[in-house]
């Protein structure tokens, strides 16, 4: 009776926030489409120069599918987007699924990269500070996220290539070797790239970790467990651990699409192929359906990305679903 | 924790300082090119070095703080101002549909991922500083109005907030005149926060060359002259880098300072 009850209310919960997905993904994409609509330049003119005939002006205007009302346009995008058909570079007449799958194929392992190397500094980190609250080494920690928190990556990227790519040459200043020349060669070139994007991160996670892990501390469950004869390391490896994880766990899906579209300025800095280079080659060659996509995608990865941590967060917290 | 106050409050003197300061002087002329003079290191007459143009990268830093200060002093404003009303009305309203419409219009701000969105104002209305600050304060407005609601809400339910209303007091009344002034002290923290991500914000819009142009010095396009030179004259980048780094570092300490300071309960701890 009682698990009927849980799982009903964890389905009404589930289907409000599928509706306000879906709310969002609409109002998002309304929002993108006009702010690129009121932009001042047409494709077509762009691409022939100031000499085209109006004629050929024309023709390539409905080539593009530009002589229709916003309207049509729109609602041929959305619709477009929903099986997949993201339409026609104006500039290179390729799909932009195919240019866009393509440069997935660097930003997500990227953004996938800083989050691992994240994790790996973050929890030792914040493990350390919390078990040392208070003394010399929680003190050295917590410094040291403040400076990570301030520091701007993109500066921290040009400092990684002068001193690991110019003066130890242990690394390429920038580009991307590619999949096909190997995993290690591929992994290589975004080692760089993926310190620079996770030093702040870290820094951030760090300090979730260890407040999380201070307020487990402080609960009963865990006076009981060492009342019983655990150690403070066995109580805290054992308990304290997986009760602090549901916040850090939180902060991690956040960071994942932090990190996604975070890696725009990063890319630039190494000359990276991603979807942030894409992004800003389209803006310039005022390549407007691949700025409209490639936008759109990347607030959907958010968006699902939040809707996600939402629902395993009301897995595990009943009191989020009792508000539903 | 005063120490963080302390440390903050120089840091950030020292900013706002060489920002003012500038106005009326600089150790050099910072639009001044001496081209036989570029790439000098650190030290003597030019105390930070020289730029690939030969200017004194300290006159640089100082004119550039201006740019830093004004475009994230402006972006907090916007957020304050627009962010701060619209928490109290969905406060003062609260489970009404205002408040809903509100609430998810937050969300769906928040839910843009903020650089991506800047980047694209910036490139559509053309790069420069007012669409650097446009593009930074439309994401502050969902923080402010935030962290009104939350406060306001709880303090609505208290039993001072209960006599004005008997005194017959109109809910906008209240707010302003109680719920206000019980969340500034919150409002001065966030605003800190704020302000030092609007540096960061600022510097990176700058860097990719959609902030500030040129001939107006800020600290990222400065970072973007120097990337192609890092190997010859590491200083260029390293003197802004500084800059940046020293001034967000001297805002957080104060918003965690003030923080601790401004919160009665901490204050009690203390002593």
């Amino acid at each position: 009776m009682r698990t009927a009850h849980t799982l009903c209310r964890m389905l009404r919960y589930t289907l409000k926030r599928i509706l306000s997905l879906v709310i969002s993904l609409a109002v998002a994409s309304l929002v993108i489409f006009t702010v690129i609509e009121i932009a001042p330049g047409d494709p077509a003119s762009f691409m022939l120069g100031i000499n085209a005939q109006p004629e050929t002006l024309a023709a390539l205007r409905t080539e593009l599918g530009l002589d229709v009302t916003k309207v049509e346009r729109y609602v041929t995008w959305v619709t477009g987007m929903l099986t997949g058909d993201f339409g026609t570079s104006y500039t290179y007449r390729t799909p932009v699924t195919d240019m866009v799958t393509q440069r997935m194929w660097v930003s997500l392992p990227l953004a996938l990269y800083a989050l691992t190397l994240s994790t790996l500094i973050a929890f030792p980190a914040g493990i350390y500070a919390a078990a040392r609250r208070g003394q010399a080494g929680d003190i050295g920690v917590m410094g040291a996220t403040q400076l990570g928190v301030a520091i701007p990556n993109f500066w921290f990227a040009m400092m990684l290539v002068l001193l690991f790519a110019i003066k130890l040459r242990w690394f390429a200043a920038g580009g991307f070797a590619g999949w096909d020349k190997g995993l290690l060669a591929g992994l290589h070139s975004l080692t760089l790239p993926a310190i620079a994007l996770a030093l702040p991160q870290a820094a951030i996670l760090a300090r979730v970790m260890r407040s999380a892990l201070l307020d487990v501390l402080g609960e009963d469950f865990m006076r009981t467990a060492r009342a019983k004869g655990l150690t403070a390391r066995q109580a805290l490896w054992r308990h304290g651990l997986r009760n602090a994880m549901i916040p850090v766990l939180t902060i991690i899906g956040l960071q994942f699409s932090f990190l996604l579209a975070g890696g725009i300025i990063i890319e630039q800095v190494f000359y990276l192929p991603g979807l942030g280079r894409l992004i800003f080659q389209s803006i310039s060659a005022r390549d407007l359906i691949v700025v409209e996509s490639v936008t759109m995608l990347l607030v959907f990865a958010v968006i699902f990305v939040n809707f996600c941590v939402d629902l395993a967060y009301a897995a595990v917290d009943p009191r989020l679903r009792a508000r539903a | 924790m005063i120490r963080n106050l302390f440390v903050g409050g120089i840091l950030c003197a020292i900013f706002i300082g060489a920002a003012l300061i500038s106005f009326v002087w600089t150790p050099f002329d910072h639009a001044t090119l001496n081209i036989p003079g570029r790439f000098q290191t650190p030290g003597g007459a030019h105390l930070l070095g020289t730029d690939h143009f030969g200017r004194d990268i300290l006159s640089l830093l100082m004119v550039g703080a201006r740019t830093s200060l004004a475009v994230a002093l402006v972006a907090v404003g916007i957020g304050m101002c627009l962010g701060i009303p619209l928490g109290l009305w969905a406060a003062a309203r609260r489970g009404s549909l205002v408040d809903e419409i509100i609430m998810r219009g937050n969300d769906l701000v928040f839910a843009f991922p903020s650089l991506v969105i800047a980047i694209l104002i910036t490139a559509v209305f053309g790069a420069g500083a007012i669409n650097a600050i446009i593009a930074i304060g439309i994401f502050n407005i969902p923080v402010f109005a935030r962290i009104t609601r939350g406060a306001a809400l709880s303090l609505w339910e208290r039993e001072f907030i209960l006599a004005a209303r008997v005194a017959g007091k109109s809910a906008a009344r209240i707010s302003v005149e109680h719920i206000l002034p019980n969340v500034t002290n919150l409002l001065i923290v966030q605003g800190t926060i704020q302000f030092s991500l609007g540096i960061l914000a600022e510097a990176g819009l700058s860097y990719v060359g959609l902030g500030a142009q040129p001939p107006t010095p800020s600290w990222g396009r400065m970072l973007a002259d120097a990337q192609t030179m890092v190997s010859i004259a590491p200083h260029m980048a390293l003197m802004p880098g500084f800059a940046i780094i020293l001034t967000v570092l001297g805002l957080n300490l104060m918003g965690d300072g003030l923080r601790d300071y401004l919160d009665p309960r901490l204050r009690v701890a203390r002593t």
